[in-house]
């Protein structure tokens, strides 16, 4: 950045530019380095894998066959069980990620002893790698010696065989996720709380206690921090793969295949041109499930 | 508010303390006991205390094992990482402030474009043929590159709201007082949007510093180990040492750990002394 | 400085020169204890033997992940210069013929055995050197428990339905099962360890089922796998975790004797001695029954090999061949013997085993001398689906019937084969 021209707003090129009142002051030049690094590195390639997309490529070759790739990912048998896992998944970790983690954030600024204590404890999952949760958690969640169960059973609950029972997988991984990204979107939210001035709490105030603060400050006032872990949380959890395969692998069987599970599967059948096309067919799909969400929360983007 | 009785806070300080206590606590508790037994005592999982407390020698044995590759792992992975948060939180600032600033066609097709990245998966191979040709393979520098490009969306994502929040008639007054629009970003702006840039690099440190697969691919070599990659091939070494692999979680855990000891003042002093507000 | 260097580097090169080999080569192998420690002590038994020469391991995820590198890398030309790789149709996926070194030439390949080669063949070119021992595939068995509940090894499917009724009763886990996420592989024992039975059944299966002639579905010798796997489900022979339990928790139940026996390939030996040295001894070995007594045998695999990629050139191809040749080598086999147990038959001529075998390595050998062994169908046929591991467990878990399961693989098969760009599909 150091390189790009500096100055183009001394003195003397000012009252032009005022003069011409058509240069911004935003200069163009602010889009260069990042459209270098990010058109390079990212748009480049996938536009390569878009077009890999359309032809049997073994890596070493590549044949153009059309739209095929994009029938045969169609034509698996699991393809509408992993559509409705990722659903189900997006959709529960964004939801309890945001009903958690707003109260959360909330309490967490409303001047607890042990405020700074709680904000870094439930931060540290953030910190733990996916491949560490997934031990972690695959311990943890043993069906007989695992803590969870020991836990459950010492009050007198069952403990279900939660990566192992087909029924629950998705549902307990989506639980591990929710642990992990906790910390993040109650970091957001306190961002967005403690963003709002002062004075709209004092008057909450005066009218009533936290409920009055929480229901009538917080709630409409972090609408932005809301939409910000809304489409995070979503996105994330419509393309979340790391957690899924480093604690059930999409299994037992297919039960918790997600899209990018099935994806990554034909990567590594070495179906490099199915898996491109899996790939596209999930781009379109988190596209159409996202842009609609990002349009209606631009429009009411908060200004305050 | 202040004034409400210090007796309501107390139990919700201690009905907190249970429920974060046995939710984020225990796990943290639980590694950290694994990593401190026989490897024995560790096959049973148990909650059980460690019959001899083992876990600095367990540490050390994560450490050491195969001529010290751990430190040269822990190395490059903070290299790989300082590189990349470096210079995302620069392009990622810049490139925020001219989207949300301008309003025009470009600046949503540029939004959307980088949007985009949130939403696509990283193309491995052709990321690779992309590298090569630049002679980039197998060098940090590609890898920084194309953690840069992929921790941008949401990068971008989170300084454009946080300047949202930023009035433009800040921008305006130093326009005024003749500021250039690099002045303008450099001195004024970049300054301010401090809470998000801690935000960033705190998450994007993480992100970077916990990912085992960009590496795997574009940095191979014995050389080029990273944290995350010991403990993928410390499962298959250490099937059935439970208390080693847990260690090594530990071990690895320790610099994102310190980065957000390091930070997490800044993080919350920088949330509630943003200029700007209020 | 940069005087000094010039200077510098032209002495290097003519040192170079004159003593023709200072070679460095690095081996890429995935970092299991007993693949990666039999490379190193092949590494370092050649080094002390050729000081010119010095070979680097580097390592490498195994499993599917570990395809994948090996792919990515062979394809984008940055391979190492030799790596270790199994044979057969995860072999042929790599495209040996556009991307590694021909070794049919070379005279080592004489001491390697022929039904060997075959594994790492394309056409007239063969492409690696066997790099461990070959093992069967089969149950592994508890002989203790076996005794104490007077059990005889079983030598038809009925046989083995009515001691594992026998081993439940006795409160003792029949059938220990691993389909925890990362062990799914194992599921697939009692489908491809049947294929000797399979090839009894119908000689000339795998050709007629490489060319689409064969609906897995409806095929009753192909099924049979399929539905020992939902008899298992439906008769609880597997340990109440099983979803969740891994590779290492099987071993374990196996050696403890809380589980009888275990389908398994025979290179857990290696892992049975090293954790449970003292109950390896306890452990046999025998082939999965099949419909008749008299047509009782085991099926074999192959072992990994070790290949040279065609950008490994020059002096480092020298070089690298001459590690590949002491690889086919007595001598080499004798520091793989020092290594790890063998866990079945060497496939180089002049290799010998030591006396001191495992028991269960000696069952093995007892069905190869008596000629009732046979390859397994992936290193038959090319062709082998990628989801047949989950399908497995699907079954064995319940969640699909033996012909559901087979449906979806013959579906399976028939994107493997479009991929490939197999006729007949």
């Amino acid at each position: 950045m150091a390189q790009l021209p500096a100055k183009s707003g001394d003195a003397t090129t000012r009252p032009k530019t005022r003069a011409a009142s058509k240069k911004s002051p935003y200069s163009y030049w602010f889009y260069v380095p990042s459209a270098v690094v990010f058109g390079v590195f990212f748009l480049l390639p996938t536009a390569l894998a878009f077009y890999f997309s359309l032809t049997r490529w073994t890596l070493f070759s590549s044949t153009f066959i059309g739209f095929k790739n994009f029938v045969y990912f169609f034509q698996d048998p699991q393809l509408s069980l992993a559509f409705r896992n990722t659903l189900i998944f997006a959709v529960l970790t964004c939801g309890l990620k945001v009903v958690i983690s707003l109260p959360l954030a909330a309490l967490l600024t409303s001047g607890l002893r042990l405020q700074s204590f709680f904000r870094n404890v439930v931060f540290f999952p953030v910190l733990i790698s996916a491949v560490a949760v997934g031990i972690t958690f695959l311990t943890l969640m043993r069906p007989s010696e695992g803590i969870i169960n020991l836990g459950l059973r010492a009050i007198g609950l069952p403990g279900p065989d939660w990566l192992g029972n087909p029924h629950l997988a998705i549902y307990s991984v989506a639980l591990v996720d929710t642990w992990r990204g906790l910390g993040i979107a109650t970091l957001i939210f306190i961002a967005g709380i403690t963003a709002i001035p002062k004075e709209y709490f004092d008057a909450a105030a005066l009218e009533g206690g936290a409920w009055v603060k929480f229901r009538h400050v917080i709630l409409p006032l972090s609408r932005n921090a809301t939409f910000t872990v809304i489409l995070l949380a979503f996105i994330g959890g419509l393309r979340t793969f790391d957690i899924i395969w480093t604690t059930t692998g999409g299994g037992p069987g297919f039960a918790s295949d997600v899209l990018t599970s099935v994806v990554y599967k034909e990567y590594q059948a070495g179906f490099y041109g199915l898996s491109a096309a899996g790939n596209v067919v999930l781009f379109v799909v988190i596209m159409a499930l996202v842009y609609p969400l990002m349009r209606f929360f631009n429009r009411r983007e908060l200004e305050l | 508010m202040r004034r409400r009785g210090p007796a309501t806070r107390l139990w919700l300080d201690l009905v907190m303390l249970i429920v974060v206590g046995l939710v984020f606590v225990v796990p943290f508790a639980f590694i950290v006991l694994m990593a401190s037994k026989t490897s024995q005592e560790a096959a049973t999982f148990s909650l059980a205390l460690p019959s001899q407390f083992r876990l600095f020698s367990n540490v050390w044995d994560v450490i050491q094992f195969r001529d010290y590759r751990m430190l040269l792992a822990l190395w490059n992975s903070c290299l790989l990482t300082v590189g990349s948060v470096v210079l995302v939180v620069l392009l990622g600032a810049s490139l925020a402030f001219v989207i949300q600033r301008r309003t025009d066609r470009l600046a949503s097709f540029a939004s959307a474009m980088v949007l985009t990245g949130l939403i696509v998966p990283p193309a491995v191979v052709p990321t690779i043929f992309v590298l090569q040709k630049l002679g980039l393979y197998k060098t940090l520098f590609g890898l920084i590159f194309v953690e840069v490009a992929l921790q941008l969306p949401f990068t971008m994502l989170i300084m454009r709201a946080f300047l949202a929040s930023i009035p433009r008639q800040i921008d305006e007054a130093a326009l005024i007082d003749g500021a250039s629009s690099w002045q303008l970003f450099g001195y004024v702006i970049f300054p301010l949007l401090r809470p998000a840039i801690i935000t960033v690099v705190v998450v994007t440190a993480v992100v970077i510093y916990n990912d085992f697969t960009l590496p795997l691919y574009f940095l191979p070599g014995a050389k080029n180990v990273t944290a995350q990659i010991t403990l993928f091939s410390f499962m298959s070494q250490f099937t059935n040492q439970w208390n080693l692999l847990f260690a090594d979680v530990l071990v690895i855990t320790i610099p994102p750990l310190l980065m957000f000891m390091f930070f997490n003042r800044q993080l919350v002093s920088g949330l509630t002394s943003g200029s700007v507000k209020g | 400085m940069r005087r000094l260097l010039i200077p510098l580097l032209a002495l290097f090169m003519v040192a170079g020169a004159a003593f023709a080999q200072k070679v460095t080569l690095t081996y890429l192998v995935d970092d299991t204890q007993t693949d990666s420690g039999i490379v190193q002590a092949l590494a370092a038994a050649y080094m002390k033997q050729h000081p010119d020469v010095t070979i680097n391991v580097d390592l490498r995820p195994g499993g599917t992940d570990g395809d994948n590198i090996v792919k990515t890398r062979l394809a984008t030309g940055e391979m190492d210069d030799l790596f270790w790789y199994n044979s057969g149709s995860l072999l042929q996926a790599l495209h040996p013929e556009q991307t590694l070194v021909d070794l049919s030439g070379q005279a080592f390949m004489n001491n390697v055995v022929d039904s060997f080669k075959q594994a790492v063949s394309q056409g007239s070119a063969v492409f690696g050197v066997p790099t461990q021992t070959g093992m069967a595939g089969g149950i592994l068995y508890n002989k203790a428990v076996f005794q104490k509940l007077g059990l005889q090894v079983p030598k038809t499917w009925d046989e083995f339905v009515a001691n594992n009724a026998k081993i439940k009763a006795a409160g003792i886990t029949p059938v220990a099962a691993s389909f925890a996420s990362g062990n799914t592989w194992t599921a697939q024992l009692f489908v491809l360890a049947d294929y000797y039975n399979v090839a009894q059944a119908e000689p000339g299966f795998a050709a007629s089922y490489t060319a689409n002639k064969i609906d897995i579905a409806t095929d009753p010798a192909a099924l049979a796998g399929f539905q020992h796997l939902q008899q298992g489900y439906d008769l609880g022979w597997w340990q109440k975790d099983a979803a969740t339990s891994t590779y290492n928790d099987a071993l374990k139940m196996l050696a403890t004797g809380q589980a009888a026996q275990y389908p398994m390939l025979t290179f857990a030996l290696s892992e049975i001695q090293k954790n449970f040295p003292d109950q390896v001894n306890d452990i046999g070995f025998f082939a999965q029954p099949g419909t008749d007594a008299a047509k009782n045998g085991a099926t074999m695999w192959m072992p990994a090999a070790t290949y040279i990629p065609k950008t490994t050139t020059g002096a480092k191809l020298q070089a690298a061949l001459d590690f590949v040749s002491f690889i086919a080598s007595s001598a080499g086999t004798d520091v793989i013997t020092n290594t790890v147990t063998p866990n079945g038959p060497y496939f180089i001529k002049g290799a010998t085993l030591p006396d001191n075998v495992l028991p269960a390595v000696k069952d093995i050998q007892a069905y190869i001398d008596s000629g009732a062994s046979y390859p397994a169908l992936e290193f038959l046929s090319p062709l082998k689906g990628p989801n047949l591991e989950q399908i497995c467990v699907a079954i064995a878990t319940g969640q699909m019937t033996a012909e559901q399961g087979a449906k979806n693989y013959e579906l399976d098969l028939q994107r493997q084969a479009q991929q490939l760009n197999l006729p007949g599909w």
